[in-house]
C-alpha cells in the first residue's frame, strides 16, 4: 500500500508539471480524485497493457473530463502511455487533448468534456456487459458539481432501471465547482439520499484513503440488483497547501514559483 | 404503387435486421409505437431498451453501447433527436466516433397537426455540420429499407431521417441499387434544368414534374438520399449540362440540402439555384398537405416557382 501511495503521490506532481508545462488546465479537481483513480486502475479493474484493445474488460468512463490530467498521469502510471508524454498535455498535435478523446489516447475508454455525459455511457456499457452476460464492470467517475446536469439524473434512473448491478459510480465530492461551494451555487445535498431515492445502494468513503475507496469498490460487486454510487470526501487541490480547498484552482495553471512550492509540498521534485 | 411511410418501413428493417445481426439492439425514448422500433420487440423483446422520455441520456446509452460492440438503432422524433440531445450527439458519439445509428423519425412539416414544436426543420443542418456523421433521409419504404441495411453494414454515426406520413414508392426499378453517400438518376431529361431532392420532396418533385411537361420543361430528377457525404460527381455532372439547378427539401433552405448542393457548384460550376424549402419560418398545425402548400413545398407551388425561375 505504501507503493499505491507513491504512485498517487507521483501522479499529482505530473499533474502540476502538465499544467504547469501547458500553462492551461485543471489541477483542483485532478488533485482530488489522484487517489480514487489510483484504486481502481491498481486494485479493482481487470485492465492491463495485454487488454487494452479488448473490448471485453474492465473500462473507465471520466466523466468529469477536465480532470484528464489525473487520467493521463494514472494511464502513464500503468504504462500504457509513455511518461515524457504527460508533458505534450493540451499542446498541439498531442494525443493528450484537453478533454480525454479516445480516438487520440490509448486507455481513454470515452471522450468526454461535456459535462453530465459519462455516466450514460456507463449505463450503456453495463447494459452491454447483461447482454453479453459477462462479468465485466464499468466505473464512470463524476463530479460533485456535475450533479447539478439533468442528464446525470435521467442516467441514475436507467441505471437503477435496469438494475445494473455491474456499474459502479464514484462522486469526487470536493465540495466545489467553478464559482464555489456546491450548496452556494447549485445545493445538490443530500447526494447520497438523493441517489438511494432513485434506487441506487450508497457507499461513502474518504477517497483519498486508497485501502477504504479499493474495499468500498470490492464491497460494491456483492450488491446485487442495483447500481452502487460511492460518494467520495475529497479536497479540491489534495496535496498542494495554496490549492487545497480554493475554488479559483479549479481551471488555473500554476506559475513557476508556484510549481516549485507545489513540488515542495509533495515532497520534491 | 405501393405507399408506406418511411418510418413504417423502418421498424420493418429494423426488426428483420435483428433477426439476422445479434449485435442490432434498439433504444427508444417512449415513441415506439410511433417511431416503429416497437417491431423489433416483437421479434427481440430483449433488445429493446426503452429509455423514457429522456433523449439525452439515451444517446449516451447508446454510445456506451457502441463502446461495447453493439450497433444501437436510437430513435425518437427528429426534433429531440437531433434538437435536444444535439450535444449528446456530438461529444458521446460524433466526437468520440461512435458505431450508433440515429433513427429520426417525424422530420419536417409532414408531421402535421403537432406542429411547429415537433416540425424539425434544421436538422440536416445540425447533423452535417458534425464531422463523421453521415446524413441519410430515404425518399420511400424501399429506399428506407435498403438504408437501414446498409447503415447497419457502415461503421460509424449515421443520421437517419424519416418521416411520419405516407409516401408512394419511387424506386421501384428492377435496376435500383442503394449506395451510401451515391445519388440516384430517377428520371434524365431533356430540359436544361435539373432538381436534386431528398426525402419526401423526391415525390413531390416527380409530380411537379408532370405538369412541368405540359408546358414543355422536362428536368432531370436526382434523388439525393445521403446528404452526407453528398455525391459531388453527379450533381457536377448534372449541373454541367444544366442552366438551372433546383434543390427541394422539407427542411429550412438554411444549411440543408440545398446549401450542401451550393457548397459543391459554386466551387466547381456555378449555377442559378432555386431553393425549395421552407423559408426560414417556423411551421404549424395542419395536415400535410395544406401545409407543404402553404409553405411552398407542393407540387402546385414548385411548378409556379420553377416556371418563373426558368423563364
Amino acid at each position: 500500500m505504501e507503493d499505491l501511495k507513491l504512485v498517487a503521490n507521483n501522479m499529482r506532481k505530473n499533474i502540476v508539471k502538465m499544467v504547469h508545462n501547458a500553462k492551461a488546465g485543471h489541477p483542483g479537481g485532478s488533485l482530488s480524485c489522484t487517489d480514487i483513480l489510483v484504486a481502481l486502475y491498481f486494485n479493482v479493474m481487470n485492465i492491463d497493457k495485454n487488454n487494452l484493445n479488448d473490448t471485453r474488460r474492465d473500462k473507465l468512463v471520466m466523466s468529469k473530463g477536465h480532470a484528464s490530467p489525473a487520467l493521463y498521469a494514472v494511464l502513464a502510471e500503468k504504462g500504457f502511455i509513455p511518461e515524457e508524454e504527460l508533458m505534450t498535455f493540451r499542446l498541439i498535435n498531442s494525443r493528450l487533448q484537453g478533454h480525454p478523446s479516445r480516438k487520440n489516447c490509448p486507455g481513454v475508454d470515452m471522450s468526454t468534456g461535456s459535462l453530465g455525459q459519462g455516466l450514460s455511457v456507463g449505463v450503456g456499457m453495463s447494459i452491454a456487459n447483461k447482454l453479453d452476460n459477462n462479468e465485466f464492470r464499468t466505473y464512470v467517475i463524476c463530479g460533485d458539481g456535475e450533479c447539478d446536469e439533468g442528464q446525470i439524473w435521467e442516467a441514475a434512473m436507467a441505471a437503477a432501471h435496469y438494475k445494473l448491478d455491474n456499474l459502479l459510480l464514484v462522486i469526487d465530492h470536493n465540495g466545489l465547482q467553478i464559482d464555489g461551494r456546491n450548496e452556494d451555487v447549485m445545493n445538490t445535498a443530500p447526494l447520497g439520499e438523493k441517489f438511494a431515492s432513485f434506487g441506487w445502494n450508497v457507499f461513502g468513503v474518504d477517497g483519498h484513503d486508497i485501502d477504504a475507496v479499493t474495499e468500498a469498490c470490492k464491497a460494491a460487486e456483492q450488491i446485487k440488483g442495483k447500481p452502487t454510487v460511492i460518494i467520495a470526501e475529497t479536497i479540491k487541490g489534495k496535496g498542494v497547501s495554496f490549492m487545497e480547498n480554493q475554488a479559483g484552482w479549479h481551471g488555473k495553471a500554476p506559475n513557476d514559483e508556484e510549481l516549485a512550492q507545489a513540488l515542495k509540498d509533495l515532497g520534491g521534485e | 404503387m405501393a405507399k408506406i411511410a418511411t418510418r413504417e418501413a423502418y421498424g420493418k428493417a429494423l426488426a428483420a435486421l435483428a433477426l439476422e445481426n445479434p449485435k442490432v439492439v434498439a433504444l427508444d425514448a417512449d415513441l415506439a409505437a410511433s417511431t416503429k422500433t416497437i417491431e423489433l420487440k416483437k421479434v427481440a423483446p430483449e433488445r429493446h431498451f426503452d429509455m423514457g422520455i429522456a433523449e439525452a441520456n439515451m444517446m449516451g446509452v447508446a454510445a456506451g453501447m457502441a463502446a461495447n460492440g453493439y450497433i444501437p438503432f436510437a430513435s425518437t422524433f427528429a426534433v429531440f433527436a437531433s434538437g435536444r440531445a444535439y450535444d449528446q450527439i456530438r461529444t458521446s458519439i460524433a466526437y468520440a466516433n461512435m458505431n450508433v445509428k440515429i433513427g429520426a423519425t417525424h422530420a419536417g412539416l409532414t408531421v402535421g397537426e403537432d406542429g411547429a414544436t415537433h416540425q424539425m426543420l434544421e436538422d440536416i443542418a445540425l447533423m452535417r455540420a458534425l464531422p463523421g456523421m453521415t446524413v441519410i433521409q430515404p425518399a420511400d419504404g424501399i429506399e428506407t429499407y435498403a438504408t437501414i441495411k446498409a447503415a447497419a453494414e457502415y461503421k460509424g454515426p449515421v443520421y437517419i431521417r424519416l418521416g411520419r406520413a405516407a409516401v408512394e414508392d419511387i424506386n421501384t426499378s428492377p435496376d435500383y441499387k442503394f449506395e451510401i453517400g451515391k445519388g440516384v438518376v430517377v428520371h434524365e431529361g431533356t430540359s436544361p434544368v435539373t432538381f436534386v431532392a431528398t426525402g419526401v420532396m423526391v415525390a413531390e418533385a416527380l409530380k411537379a414534374m408532370e405538369q412541368l411537361k405540359e408546358q414543355g420543361i422536362d428536368p432531370t430528377l436526382i434523388n439525393i438520399h445521403t446528404i452526407k457525404p453528398l455525391d459531388e460527381e453527379l450533381i457536377i455532372k448534372y449541373a454541367e449540362k444544366s442552366e438551372y439547378i433546383v434543390s427541394l427539401e422539407e427542411h429550412t433552405v438554411m444549411g440543408g440540402l440545398g446549401s450542401a448542393v451550393a457548397e459543391v457548384l459554386v466551387k466547381n460550376c456555378p449555377r442559378k439555384q432555386l431553393f425549395i424549402g421552407v423559408q426560414d419560418v417556423f411551421g404549424e398545425s395542419g395536415t400535410p398537405g395544406p401545409l407543404l402548400d402553404k409553405y411552398g413545398l407542393s407540387a402546385n407551388k414548385i411548378v409556379e416557382k420553377v416556371t418563373e425561375f426558368v423563364k
